[in-house]
């Protein structure tokens, strides 16, 4: 018996050896993807060179340096922490609604944080002098957090459930972007390009401080969802089955809709509105490694990033000289993306 | 040592559906059905015992309150095999018994070697990797029995355990569940439909009808025609079939006009 035991455990342990190659996989890609991105631009610098650059910036002349730790390097850098953001909080979200069309934008966080963005930046003469830079992220915040608590509370009202928590998810959604709408409508020249350019999603406004600041959450927000992986993962098997093993769901349902609205907004906030990542990512994700979270959670973090840094790299090569905002990059290669995962799960089924 | 269950009360919303339903202690080592048609209340109190739902009234394991106990310890003690399969996930059947018993707080070690005894016994050590999506209704509902035997806990309760088995696995499971009871002095409880199973399995019945019991007993003194027409709507009987056994016996719908 005992032998046999070992050996069951063994055949598992091999199958999540499995998984930590694809792991290893996954990062050696971002990090060519992350190398790739650095040396791509206007001006394309040979890898050799752009490699050089970051072990001895001294190095470098003023020009290339400029160029590699001032525009090239946050932007890289910031694909990567925005796109780990939504990979997680999509991932997470999956699981809580048991839904896998879920993501940021389904329970309108992301379009909360648009709205808070818009409201900043149409009523910037009426709000207290603090730099722009810390004002709209923090209108998107306090947006998306307003707006989770509003569907957790009529979730909760009316038995809070998934399904229910979805449903009030979407009819926000709507209403939130009506808002914004109306705000573009009422919004002077200026604003009305502001808030049009920040929807449609740009690394270019970001900075080493706004990379950290996005990394340092996303660090925070991983290890609280490592530390409920395997609540995450029961739930997974059922509710009611996760609750009689003394998970409880409610409680854990809202942690995680809190820990979301944090990732998206704080990761939407510098960057503008990128759709997609939080919903394919993951999907890529479960194909990967399935749904054990110990694995999934990470494996979605990882996935997001790619995808998030392989469209930076597709955003400043496709149209030679212009970087085309991100948004449109991830949801022209999302949707693609999305239908093919969909059609491949339906014929393996 | 048994489970006491005294002026028990459970709300759905506003719905009363259990109104002070008190019960003789359930011995150690027994096995319990809760029969009744669709409505009178069976999953209501599986899911009250297993602290799913709240109770009002006392509900006492081994003399101790459940009602008042922390939820981590309660799981520990009570254990449910509920009426929904597990999901059709990418999980493996080893990960949802291994995070199961982990979460219930076991070691490592000790965990791996009963999700092995468990699904050894069960046959569907075959299956341990297999993803829960790639399974049939009847193996997730296995796997479920399979999670709830590992676990080990003191009550054991399932509602409607059998819903998505064939024969053999439905006397299969009800002959691991005899064996487990019998090794631990556990209390099992079980929600059933098909009264031959109930007949064939449990020393003891309970019947509720719409929230209260209006039976309680053994299977073979209580089920008469009387009751299960006054429950049921039908006409029907138990009868001992050549083999010794007692047979359910389902001779025709009761017409309303008839009652």
């Amino acid at each position: 018996m005992t032998g046999a035991a070992l050996s069951l455990a063994a055949q598992y342990r091999r199958h999540n050896r499995w998984r930590l190659i694809l792991l290893a996989a996954l990062m050696l890609a971002l990090l060519t993807s992350f190398a790739a991105d650095l040396a791509t631009g206007s001006a394309n610098y040979p890898l050799r060179e752009v490699f050089a650059g970051l072990v001895a910036p001294s190095a470098l002349d003023a020009g290339m340096r400029v160029i590699l730790f001032d525009v090239r390097l946050p932007y890289a850098l910031m694909a990567l922490a925005v796109g780990g953001a939504l990979g997680l909080a999509g991932a997470q979200l999956q699981t809580v609604l048991n839904n896998p069309l879920a993501s940021p934008f389904t329970l309108g966080i992301a379009a909360a944080s648009t709205l808070g963005a818009a409201l900043v930046i149409v009523f910037a003469h009426h709000l207290p002098p603090i730099p722009h830079d810390i004002l709209l992220p923090l209108g998107a915040f306090v947006c998306a957090v307003a707006v989770t608590a509003l569907v957790l509370l009529l979730g909760r009202a009316h038995g809070g459930g998934s399904d229910t928590l979805v449903l009030f998810g979407i009819a926000l959604l709507f209403a939130l972007e009506a808002l914004v709408w109306l705000l573009q409508f009422l919004a002077d020249a200026n604003a009305l390009e502001q808030i049009v350019f920040w929807s449609m999603g740009n690394l270019g406004r970001a900075t080493l401080t706004h990379v950290a600041l996005v990394a340092g959450v996303l660090l925070l927000c991983f290890i609280m969802a490592m530390r409920r992986a395997w609540a995450l993962t029961l739930l997974r098997g059922g509710a009611a089955q996760a609750e009689a093993l003394g998970i409880r769901v409610a409680r854990l349902n809202a942690q995680v809709l809190v820990e979301v609205s944090l990732l998206t907004a704080v990761a939407l906030a510098f960057v503008g509105t990128i759709g997609f990542v939080g919903l394919v990512g993951p999907h890529i994700a479960r194909l990967l490694v399935g749904e054990q979270h110990r694995f999934f959670l990470p494996a979605s973090v990882l996935c997001g990033a790619l995808m998030l840094s392989l469209a930076s790299l597709a955003s400043k090569s496709i149209i030679p000289g212009l970087i085309v905002p991100i948004g449109i990059v991830t949801a022209l290669v999302g949707v693609p993306v999305l239908i093919t995962l969909i059609l491949t799960r339906r014929s393996a089924s | 040592m048994s489970l006491m269950l005294n002026d028990v009360r459970v709300a759905r919303g506003k719905a009363h559906i259990i109104a002070g339903l008190s019960l003789p202690p359930l011995p150690p080592g027994s096995m319990t059905a809760l029969i009744g048609p669709n409505g009178a209340g069976k999953s209501t109190l599986i899911h009250a015992l297993a602290g799913l739902l709240p109770a009002r009234g006392s509900i006492r394991l081994h003399g101790q309150a459940l009602e008042t106990q922390p939820a981590a310890e309660r799981s520990r003690r009570v254990g449910l095999l509920p009426q929904t399969l597990p999901q059709a996930v990418g999980l493996t059947v080893y990960e949802l018994l291994l995070g199961g018993l982990l979460t219930l707080g076991l070691a490592r070690d000790e965990a791996e070697q009963r999700i092995e005894r468990v699904l050894g016994e069960l046959r569907l050590a075959g299956l341990a990797l297999r993803a829960l999506a790639t399974l049939s209704g009847g193996q997730r509902q296995l796997v479920a029995l399979a999670q709830l035997l590992a676990s080990e806990p003191e009550l054991l309760l399932l509602d409607e355990p059998n819903s998505a088995l064939d024969l053999h696995w439905q006397l299969a499971m009800i002959e691991a569940i005899r064996a487990d009871v019998a090794r631990r002095g556990a209390i099992a409880v079980l929600a059933l439909h098909d009264i031959n199973l109930a007949l064939r399995s449990c020393e003891r019945v309970i019947v509720l009808h719409r929230g209260a019991c209006v039976a309680d007993g053994a299977p073979q003194t209580v089920l008469d025609p009387a009751l299960l027409a006054q429950v049921y709507g039908v006409a029907a009987r138990i009868e001992t079939c050549s083999q010794g056994q007692p047979v359910f016996i389902l001779d025709r719908l009761i017409r309303p006009d008839e009652v």
